[in-house]
């Protein structure tokens, strides 16, 4: 089986993001950028497939700008076989909505033939938690979200899934997509011989007017601002200081 | 403009705070039908229809939608698009499964989490885990949105809206339920509750958690936890609040052992009140706090509790 795992580049999330004084978005122009926290998930547990005897062939797709290729380099280090750039954007500014990314995606599926699509729940940039639901939908395949264990025997896959309050187990039909939670599993580093091994491996350059795909966001970004900044509080000297403090507040 | 607006069912029951938080944000758009699907709806559709500004309940009654799945919810929400300009829902882990397949299969892109209406195209959510804010004006012939429940009141009740059952759409058989294991709690649920007391990696340990709780039975509260402790094993992972975890915004919300990394600021910066207990007074989650107590959480909590 070939599973195919998309994979965004996004600031890392260790980094402060800065909106732009003219308000037109994110400063990402000399930020430090990493694959999607979830789409590590995703590659790693492709590779656990493969390690487990399950999947042959992991083949790693990310969409944008030209500088995605240093996130799929890092995907072949971790361990997929191969990689496929789609240039969509220009500007590293320029955020391709999850319904083109999963329209691509959805041609990449027909030239591919994957028996499953691992993908991130979301990305930690623009937070829509929708691609995958969405390539599920334009492919007319079942989906698992927000998956934390997932069990793939034959024609089926067993998928335990994070919901509010608790957990959901599925039983999802193959082919499927599945996108992943952070309890999956915990990705691996990639070891500096592997990181060298990764640069020989195969990366096919393509572009979203190759698939027909049109890319024109759908939502146009009015403004991008600073979240409300709370007031300052101040420090309480004890337990009763505090304990009076709400009462005051009419908190407790 | 009329709305569809998906109702938070779970197990034949209305989730009454989360749909009626989305009414609020809905009201704004235009007449509101809400549809009430599950395997027993009935009751939830009733309960929908007191809801003020509702002014239409759809009851679905199906087995195919008695868990949630995306599948036939999403094809059932596609069958009833056409009369439709606005299709919104609770921005709920059930509702981000199904809505951005509705979407998709309409062609149009979703908008998560929409915290402000301001106009019938243009929305404010939140990207980058909150923190920044992004307005966005929708171009296509439909919207399909979640909104952020956190940041609406409740719409109250007293309304009396007509009560019509329809069909299930052809269930795709896709996927099929095998269990829910919800968390089993006397406790209110996270995202709704008033209060809400949570523990960071400063508790240190499993045990030491009981100290969160006994705080919170005593408030009468929910249990959060930050990333760091659910990562440590002190707390169950559907405790975490944060970017990767619930959002809340409760009257009071008292941060015991956290630093306030920034992936946890963005689950709850919206609380009412903050306060903080932590011994390292230089710890970012005083930044955020009304209250700041530069304490030893196992002197300071213990008395916390015995004090209200």
């Amino acid at each position: 089986m070939k599973v195919l795992v998309p994979v965004k580049r996004v600031i890392d999330y260790n980094v402060k993001v800065r909106v732009k004084a003219d308000g037109s978005g994110v400063d990402l122009a000399n930020v430090k950028m990493s694959m999607n926290p979830f789409d590590e998930i995703a590659v790693e547990e492709a590779i656990r497939l493969k390690e487990a005897g399950k999947a042959d062939e992991i083949v790693v797709v990310s969409i944008g700008v030209k500088q995605a290729q240093e996130t799929l380099r890092t995907a072949l280090a971790m361990g997929a076989d191969r990689a496929i750039l789609v240039n969509a954007a220009d500007d590293v500014h320029q955020d391709i909505e999850p319904l083109a990314v999963a329209k691509i995606l959805a041609k990449v599926v027909e030239e591919e033939q994957p028996g499953i699509v691992l993908a991130g729940k979301q990305a930690i940039d623009n937070d829509m938690n929708a691609t995958g639901q969405m390539l599920s939908a334009l492919l007319g395949w079942s989906q698992g979200t927000f998956a934390s264990e997932l069990d793939i025997d034959g024609d089926n896959a067993v998928v335990t899934r994070e919901v509010d309050g608790g957990l959901q187990t599925i039983k999802v039909s193959m082919p499927a997509i599945i996108t992943v939670d952070l309890r999956l599993n915990e990705p691996r580093y990639a070891s500096l011989p592997n990181i060298m091994k990764a640069k020989k491996k195969p990366l096919d350059e393509k572009t979203a007017a190759d698939y027909g795909v049109d890319v024109t966001p759908r939502l146009e970004i009015v403004k991008t601002s600073e979240p409300a900044e709370r007031a300052a509080g101040i420090i309480v000297g004890s337990v009763d200081e505090l304990v009076s403090k709400l009462k005051e507040a009419g908190a407790v | 403009m009329a709305v569809l607006l998906l109702a938070e069912v779970n197990n034949g029951e209305l989730a009454l705070d989360a749909t009626a938080k989305a009414v609020t944000a809905a009201k704004a758009l235009g007449d509101v039908t809400v549809l009430a699907a599950g395997a027993s709806a009935a009751a939830a559709g009733e309960a929908a229809a007191k809801i003020d500004g509702v002014a239409k309940v759809l009851v679905a009654e199906d087995a195919s939608l008695g868990h949630r799945l995306a599948e036939p919810t999403a094809a059932l929400i596609v069958s009833l698009a056409g009369d439709f300009d606005h299709i919104v829902a609770p921005a709920t882990t059930d509702a981000k499964n199904v809505m951005p397949r509705v979407a998709a299969l309409l062609d149009v892109m979703v908008i998560s989490d929409a915290t402000e209406v301001v106009d019938a195209d243009t929305f404010v959510r939140p990207i980058y885990a909150g923190n920044a804010m992004q307005t966005v004006k929708s171009n296509d012939a439909k919207k399909v949105i979640t909104f952020r429940t956190s940041t609406f009141d409740a719409a109250g009740e007293g309304g009396s809206a007509a009560v019509e059952s329809i069909g299930a759409a052809d269930n795709p058989g896709l996927s099929e339920w095998v269990e829910d294991k919800v968390a089993e709690s006397d406790r209110p649920e996270l995202t709704s509750a008033g209060v809400v007391v949570s523990g960071g990696r400063g508790v240190g340990s499993e045990e030491d958690f009981a100290l969160i709780e006994k705080l919170a039975d005593k408030l009468g509260a929910a249990v959060g936890a930050s990333r760091a402790a659910v990562d440590s094993g002190y707390a169950p992972n559907d405790l975490q609040v944060g970017q990767t975890g619930k959002v809340v915004a409760p009257e009071l919300y008292i941060a015991v052992g956290i630093s306030g990394a920034i992936q946890h600021l963005a689950g709850m910066k919206d609380s009412k009140i903050i306060v903080a207990i932590n011994k390292d007074e230089e710890a970012p989650i005083f930044q955020v706090a009304d209250f700041g107590l530069v304490a030893d959480l196992f002197d300071a909590v213990p008395a916390l509790t015995d004090a209200v």
